[in-house]
């Protein structure tokens, strides 16, 4: 822990840098090219996030053993690595989507937003203080918000973008009154020292559980874990569809990774507790986002509440609390931002076309555009946990580390609800094949750029699983030594 | 030459079937064509059964021709052939009939490809039940030969046709089931299908570990019944008979020559090396039960013909009637062991399986004769035909007086020695036995008197006499009927033989 | 280096399926040949596994290996033994006929043959695989293809429902399954997914007992088990022609297979404590399955529960864990499946040509469609395990098994024989033989296709009949394998 001055340290913080410098190129930018923004600011971005995500891979990679950097600030480890790329591939995706997209290239501060939102995330993913953490946070959310309510034309997007302000500001507030809490404690802010004063046990339990409780609901907002859901149905229908893509995905993953780092840095010594907690909002994040995903006739809330349910999923490799359980939970998430992705990809493709979401809207797609039916097939197959697609090693992974922590009743939840979801990921598939044809939709090489990407990430997740299988497990490893 | 001779069993069996594939590549219009193949393709194994008959040692103990050649290893099943006195008169009762059975087809004007690849598979399967020498190989020609019979009878029958041929196809199947279930069994006890080791070592076993939770005695019993039942409906014996009338009156008839000619003797046949050896101490407890059963078939079958009006299940009848004294020479031998008395009735029995094949072979072939050109077989419908047919009439005459048990005539001689055999030990049964014969003249002389003689109806004052084809067709019957009767030495003494070696 | 066919025979349908989805949809007659054309490849590669398989060397052959997750001990294992050869020819055989009787269809066939050689490399991958998770892999591959299959080319009335039935059914089978196999994973301390080390991991019985019915069930339920068999018929009769050969033929093959390989031959103690429940529920299958196909009024559907009865047998035969039963169960699987796989493509024949399936309105097809007619009547014979043709030799020593192991029932399910005839003969008697109906005096016979894919199944089934030592002694070699874990466990 030095606080003096190290090449390395910057070298560490090498694409946050990038990403700055990119969102002040594309403020520039958004002034310099009134007319020519909409058809280039959004690959000169996606270029950007793609050189920002090689830097890291060249520069920024931790060494073996996790250190501390600025003045304890931010933890150099290959959690944060991992989830970093996570954010920037979710990132430049979207960022391909959002051209095209009327609604959103015409106004240059879509990607600066987007790329302030992701260094958010990159700092929430790597950070090892309280303050830093929820200074991390609300970098991210700040300009969600305004993503979400984007297109202020349209009343949904509004509704969209004040609910998910009104949501999250509730949670941060909640969040950071246990965060609070647990300053006062152990006197420190300090995520990696306040599980060593905790674990002297001078502390009452109570007063641990509640502080759990409460840093864990913030968490729970991000991650749309039941019963913080509620805003992800709405926001999710009512954003603009690359930015609902980038929420169910990039952002969830920001969430599960300030959860996974909490709770196994500050509360090592409480498991009982906050694995009891985390795989009851498993179980709930499933049951209820699956039945409601039955009932829905819009894809963008199927998805939601499908998104809700994955969370659910996830959170089983949580709550196992081992080292495969968050290898698990890691691979799933990598594996979930392509698919999730895609499918809103492909949706925004049909929006575009025809103005409409509902799921009827799709009927007959593999007639007019095969290739976009076999995307979305990917897409939910994916979501449904099917090989040779990236969902199935994931589900397998977190299924398996709760059989291995002895919670079997967890994976046999999860299969219920693998059976529920099904259902409704093959219903949507149905009319997609279904029905009769027409002309083909017309899909921008950007969007064709961003959905093959896509399709190519979850193939390789859902095939080669041995290298990205690796990232996960140094990923979990380095948040905390399991034993 | 020496492959024909080393393998002679295998030709015999496996020619029809090789003609009647051969057959599914002649085109399906050249219905001449069609017949003569076939009917060459059933001469060539009789002619090898002549050659067979003529080199066959009767003198010599055990089976003979036996043919080894690895089958279904796994379960230590081989296709294992060969024939002792008994079976081998019983093939060539079959290679017999079957050229006169598709010489009487030539009637038969609709898809005769189909008909005539039926006919061949049917030899071969009826063939392979006698030439087994493995009780799997038995069990496989034994259910084999029911697919050919139930399509010929269902395809080509008479007006309730499906009624008789479902019929007919689930009670054998069902009577079956006991007998696989016992084969089973056997084959899990020992560890062996050949009939040679079985022979030698399930009549000994005195353990069984198997989670049957009986005694092996009881275990014995109940597999020795389901031997009898199999067997038994196939003869079939009363109670089990009554699929016959059906199946007999409905089939076409060649089909009912070559059920009545052989496919019962697979029953009495089963009964003769199968049960007999196999289960010689329930077949002795159980003998006198069997002897019941066959006293029964030889009664109520000779009542149940005396009431028919119908000429072919009068027919049908008979054949219960008169296989009933196999069955009770059977039961004497069950009883006796290896006595004379015994060897007397077996010897009887297997006179008797060949004598009815011929006799009910040819009443078949009369009644379809005439059906042809009536289109009825209504008794009471008939009435003085001799006048028209002369030829006919006294074919039918000489027929029906072999079938009635004529000295002279092939019947005398088996049943004589059937109830030679049976009275000392089966004195009661015999008696009895006795009676049914009394009402075999009975029934044999009604139908005489109700076609050929009296008024003639005028219907059929058109009437063709029987044809050159025709007559053909029945002519080695008679010829053979007449040989016995009169010197029943030459088969007597290649029966004798076996059954002294066996009982 | 051998010429590593497993993995040929497995990838090229995948590969196939891949290359036919990106080729213009117009092009109808070259994907439909380009399909043929695998196929025919397809079926030659499993013969030659088939027939080069080495019966008196025994074991696992044709083994390739790869790492595929080290780190979890998963590897891409492949290789067959006894058992597992004939069931490659069996998949090898109803994909190449299954693509011959699917010459007719117009609907999107790019989509069609590509997500049938997906089905194809989803069974070949199960037969071939040693390694746990690969099997795992492979077997859920199936359930898109399969989904789709039923909804989109089946018959329209109930499509929608039973392609769903049918796919949950099997897909929440498989996850059970899944769940015992990650519980044998850890379990066994290995950290492998290696079948074969698996094999000898030395379970505690407790462990066995426990985690037996959940592998069992999973798969169970895949090859129909009663009280979960009612996907079967309904999936079935509601899918595609080809799909219901590969369904009924292959696919419950597949959860029969995979129960023996993972559950029986990794938990044998378990299996011996769960048997006699297994015993009960596959007699019901065997009984109560063929009284269910004698009362149908739809042709298809006759077939569609006669597979729930014959597949029982299997089941039994497994359960009796003895070298009979366990032979009988293998010849039955092939047997079967060839079976099944004529009798749709038969009833398919006869429905495209009379539109419909209702016995009632069928009759004197033979005169129509002779070929068509032969081969359900062969499939109908051995399906009533006549002798001669292929039932029998695979029930007869299922039967001897049952005899060692739980005599009554033996005596039970051979009811199941006699009311098979008694539907099988039925129903060919009504739809071949008697009148012709008015509205089907002008249908025309089977294409030159259908007539090829009848007459190979007739064929391989009467010639496995009469001559059982074509597959009876490499089953055999397979069950040598098996009875070892048995006993030595």
């Amino acid at each position: 822990m030095s606080a003096q001055f190290d090449p390395s340290m910057y070298l560490a913080i090498l694409p946050e840098i990038g990403l700055i410098v990119l969102a002040a190129i594309t403020l520039v930018l958004d002034l310099v090219w009134q007319d020519r923004r909409c058809r280039y600011l959004g690959w000169i971005t996606a270029g950007g996030l793609a050189v920002i995500a090689g830097l890291a891979v060249a520069f920024a990679r931790p060494g073996p053993d996790p250190l501390l950097i600025f003045g304890g600030m931010l933890r150099l480890d290959d959690t944060g690595f991992v989830f970093r790329l996570i954010f920037l591939f979710g990132a430049t995706i979207t960022a391909l989507f959002a051209v095209d997209n009327e609604g959103l290239c015409n106004k240059g501060e879509f990607y600066t937003l987007l790329l302030v939102s992701t260094l958010g995330m990159s700092l929430m993913a790597s950070s090892a203080d309280l303050i830093m953490l929820f200074l991390a946070i609300e970098t991210t959310s700040i300009p969600l918000y305004v993503l979400a309510g984007f297109i202020i034309r349209d009343q949904n997007s509004v509704e969209a973008g004040i609910k998910y302000l009104l949501f999250g500001a509730m949670t941060s507030a909640i969040s950071l009154y246990g965060f609070s809490l647990l300053y006062g404690f152990c006197g420190t802010t300090q995520i990696y020292a306040m599980g060593e004063i905790f674990a002297n046990g001078q502390i009452s339990p109570v007063l641990i559980g509640m502080s759990i409780l409460l840093v864990v609901v913030g968490f729970a907002f991000k991650i749309s874990g039941v019963p913080f859901h509620f805003w992800a149905p709405d926001v999710y229908q009512g954003a603009p569809t690359p930015v609902a893509g980038y929420l169910s995905t990039a952002s969830k993953a920001a969430g599960f990774a300030v959860l996974m780092r909490v709770l196994l840095a500050v509360f090592p010594g409480q498991t009982d507790v906050w694995i009891l907690l985390v795989a009851i909002m498993a179980t709930a994040s499933m049951f209820l986002g699956n039945l409601l995903a039955l009932a829905q006739k819009n894809i963008k809330r199927m998805l939601a509440y499908s998104s809700i349910a994955q969370a659910g999923y996830i959170l089983i490799g949580v709550a196992s609390g081992t080292e495969l359980g968050i290898s698990g939970s890691v691979y799933y998430l990598l594996g979930y931002l392509f698919t999730n992705l895609v499918a809103f990809g492909v949706v925004n493709v049909i929006e575009d076309a025809v103005e409409s979401s509902e799921i009827k809207a799709f009927s007959g797609l593999s007639r007019r555009n095969p290739m976009l039916a076999l995307l979305m097939l990917a897409a939910l197959l994916s979501l449904g946990g099917i090989p040779p697609f990236a969902g199935f090693f994931g589900k397998l992974l977190v299924f398996g580390s709760a059989i291995e922590s002895g919670q079997v009743w967890l994976a046999i939840v999860g299969i219920i609800n693998s059976m529920i979801a099904l259902y409704y990921y093959l219903t949507v598939l149905r009319v997609i094949y279904q029905g009769e044809g027409g002309a083909p939709y017309w899909v921008s090489p950007s969007w064709q750029v961003a959905l093959v990407i896509g399709l190519v990430g979850i193939l390789v997740l859902g095939v080669v699983f041995a290298p990205f299988f690796g990232w996960s497990q140094q990923a979990a490893q380095s948040l905390s030594l399991f034993n | 030459m020496d492959f024909i001779s080393t393998h002679l069993l295998t030709l015999i069996l496996f020619i029809p079937t090789a003609a009647a594939l051969l057959m599914l590549f002649l085109p399906k219009d050249r219905v001449n064509l069609l017949r003569w193949w076939a009917f060459i393709a059933s001469l060539i194994p009789f002619a090898l059964t002549l050659l067979l008959w003529g080199k066959f040692v009767p003198a010599q103990s055990g089976f003979q021709f036996t043919e080894q050649a690895a089958w279904y290893g796994v379960l230590n099943a081989s296709y294992h052939v060969g024939v002792d006195g008994i079976s081998l008169t019983m093939v060539l009762l079959t290679t017999l009939l079957m050229p006169l059975a598709i010489l009487t087809s030539f009637n038969i004007k609709e898809r005769v490809k189909p008909y005539m690849i039926l006919f061949l598979l049917l030899e071969t399967g009826m063939l392979g039940v006698f030439m087994a020498l493995d009780l799997l190989l038995f069990f496989v020609f034994w259910e084999v030969g029911l697919v050919p019979m139930y399509f010929l009878i269902a395809q080509w029958g008479g007006a309730n046709r499906n009624y008789a041929s479902l019929k007919f196809m689930l009670y054998t199947i069902g009577g079956s089931l006991g007998l696989l279930l016992a084969i089973q069994l056997i084959g899990v006890v020992v560890g062996s299908f050949d009939l040679l080791v079985l022979f030698d070592k399930w009549p000994q076993v005195t353990a069984i570990s198997l989670p049957l939770g009986l005694s092996v005695a009881t275990v014995k019993a109940i597999a020795f019944w389901a031997f009898v039942i199999a067997f038994a409906i196939k003869v079939p014996v009363w109670p089990f008979h009554t699929w016959l009338p059906d199946a007999h009156t409905e089939a076409p008839t060649a089909g009912s020559m070559i059920l009545a000619g052989v496919l019962l003797k697979l029953g009495a046949y089963g009964f003769l090396r199968l049960v007999l050896p196999l289960y010689p101490v329930e077949a002795k407890t159980f003998a006198g039960a069997l002897a019941f059963l066959a006293v029964a078939a030889i009664i109520f079958g000779a009542l149940a013909a005396w009431g028919q009006t119908d000429f072919k299940r009068l027919v049908a009848y008979s054949s219960i009637n008169h296989m009933g004294f196999v069955v009770l020479g059977i039961a004497a031998a069950a009883l006796a062991g290896n006595t004379p008395d015994a060897v007397i009735a077996v010897n009887g029995a297997v006179l008797q399986m060949f004598n009815h094949g011929l006799s009910a072979a040819g009443m078949f072939f009369l009644v379809g004769v005439i059906y042809d050109r009536a289109h009825t077989r209504d008794l009471n419908d008939f009435g003085g035909i001799w006048t028209r047919m002369p030829v006919y009439g006294s074919l039918l005459l000489f027929t029906a007086m072999a079938s009635l048990g004529l000295p002279g005539l092939n019947g005398f001689v088996s049943e004589f020695l059937v109830i030679r055999g049976s009275w000392p030990i089966l004195d009661l049964a015999t008696a009895l036995g006795m009676i049914g014969l009394f009402f075999t003249g009975a029934y044999i002389l009604k139908a005489l008197k109700l076609v050929l003689h009296g008024p003639l109806n005028e219907r059929w004052a058109k009437l063709n006499e029987i044809s050159t084809r025709e007559i053909l067709v029945i002519t080695p019957l008679a010829v053979l009927m007449l040989g016995i009767g009169v010197w029943p030495a030459w088969i007597l003494n290649v029966i004798n033989r076996a059954v002294q070696m066996w009982f | 280096m051998q010429f590593p066919i497993l993995s040929v025979l497995i990838f090229l349908p995948l590969i196939t399926g891949i290359v036919l989805l990106f080729m213009p949809a117009e092009r109808k007659t070259l994907i439909k040949s380009i399909s043929l054309g695998t196929a025919s490849l397809i079926l030659l590669l499993s013969a030659i596994v088939f027939f080069s398989y080495n019966v008196a060397a025994g074991g696992y052959q044709f083994i390739e290996k790869a790492a595929w997750v080290p780190a979890l001990g998963i590897s891409y294992y492949v290789g067959v033994d006894g058992i597992a050869a004939p069931m490659v020819l069996l998949a090898g055989l109803v994909m190449f006929t299954g693509v011959l009787v699917s010459w007719g269809v117009d609907d999107r066939p790019r989509e069609f043959f590509a997500f049938m050689m997906f089905l194809g490399s989803s069974v070949l991958g199960v037969f071939g695989a040693l390694d746990l998770f690969m099997l795992f892999f492979f077997f859920e591959l199936a359930v898109f293809p399969k989904y789709l299959m039923i909804v989109l080319w089946g018959s329209p009335k109930t499509r929608n429902y039973s392609g769903m039935k049918l796919t949950l059914y099997l897909f929440v089978g498989s996850m059970i399954s899944l769940v015992g196999a990650l519980a044998i994973y850890f379990g066994s301390g290995l950290r492998t997914f290696d079948m074969i080390a698996l094999e000898s991991a030395g379970f505690s019985l407790v462990f066995q007992r426990l985690w037996f019915p959940f592998v069992f069930l999973g798969f169970g339920i895949l090859s129909g088990i009663f009280p979960f068999y009612s996907w079967a018929p309904d999936g079935h009769v509601a899918a595609p022609t080809a799909i219901s050969m590969l369904l009924a033929g292959v696919e419950m093959k597949v959860g029969a297979f995979a129960a023996l390989r993972v559950a029986f031959m990794l938990l044998p103690d378990g299996a011996r404590y769960w048997s006699t429940a297994i015993l009960v529920l596959a007699t019901i299958n065997v009984v109560y399955g063929a009284f269910i196909a004698l009362i149908q009024t739809d042709f298809k559907y006759v077939i569609g529960f006669s597979s729930v009865s014959h597949m029982g047998l299997v089941l039994i035969g497994f359960a009796t864990m003895n070298r009979q039963g366990l032979i009988g169960a293998g010849l039955q699987m092939f047997s079967h499946g060839v079976m099944t796989a004529l009798f749709f493509s038969v009833v398919g024949m006869v429905y495209d040509r009379a539109h419909t399936r209702e016995i009632a309105q069928l009759g004197g097809l033979f005169r129509k469609m002779p070929v068509a007619a032969f081969g359900f009547i062969v499939g109908g014979l051995v399906s009533m395990g006549m002798p001669g043709f292929s039932g029998f030799i695979a029930e007869f020593p299922i039967f001897m098994g049952v005899w060692q192991a739980a005599p009554v029932v033996a005596v039970i399910a051979i009811l199941g024989v006699i009311i098979t005839a008694a539907y099988i003969l039925l129903v060919v008697r009504r739809v071949f033989f008697g009148e012709l109906p008015e509205g089907l005096s002008n249908i025309g016979d089977v294409t030159i296709k259908d007539k090829i894919s009848t007459v190979l199944l007739a064929a391989i089934m009467i010639a496995v009949g009469i001559f059982p030592s074509l597959m009876a002694p490499m089953i055999s070699s397979g069950v040598d394998h098996i009875l070892a874990l048995f006993g030595g466990a």
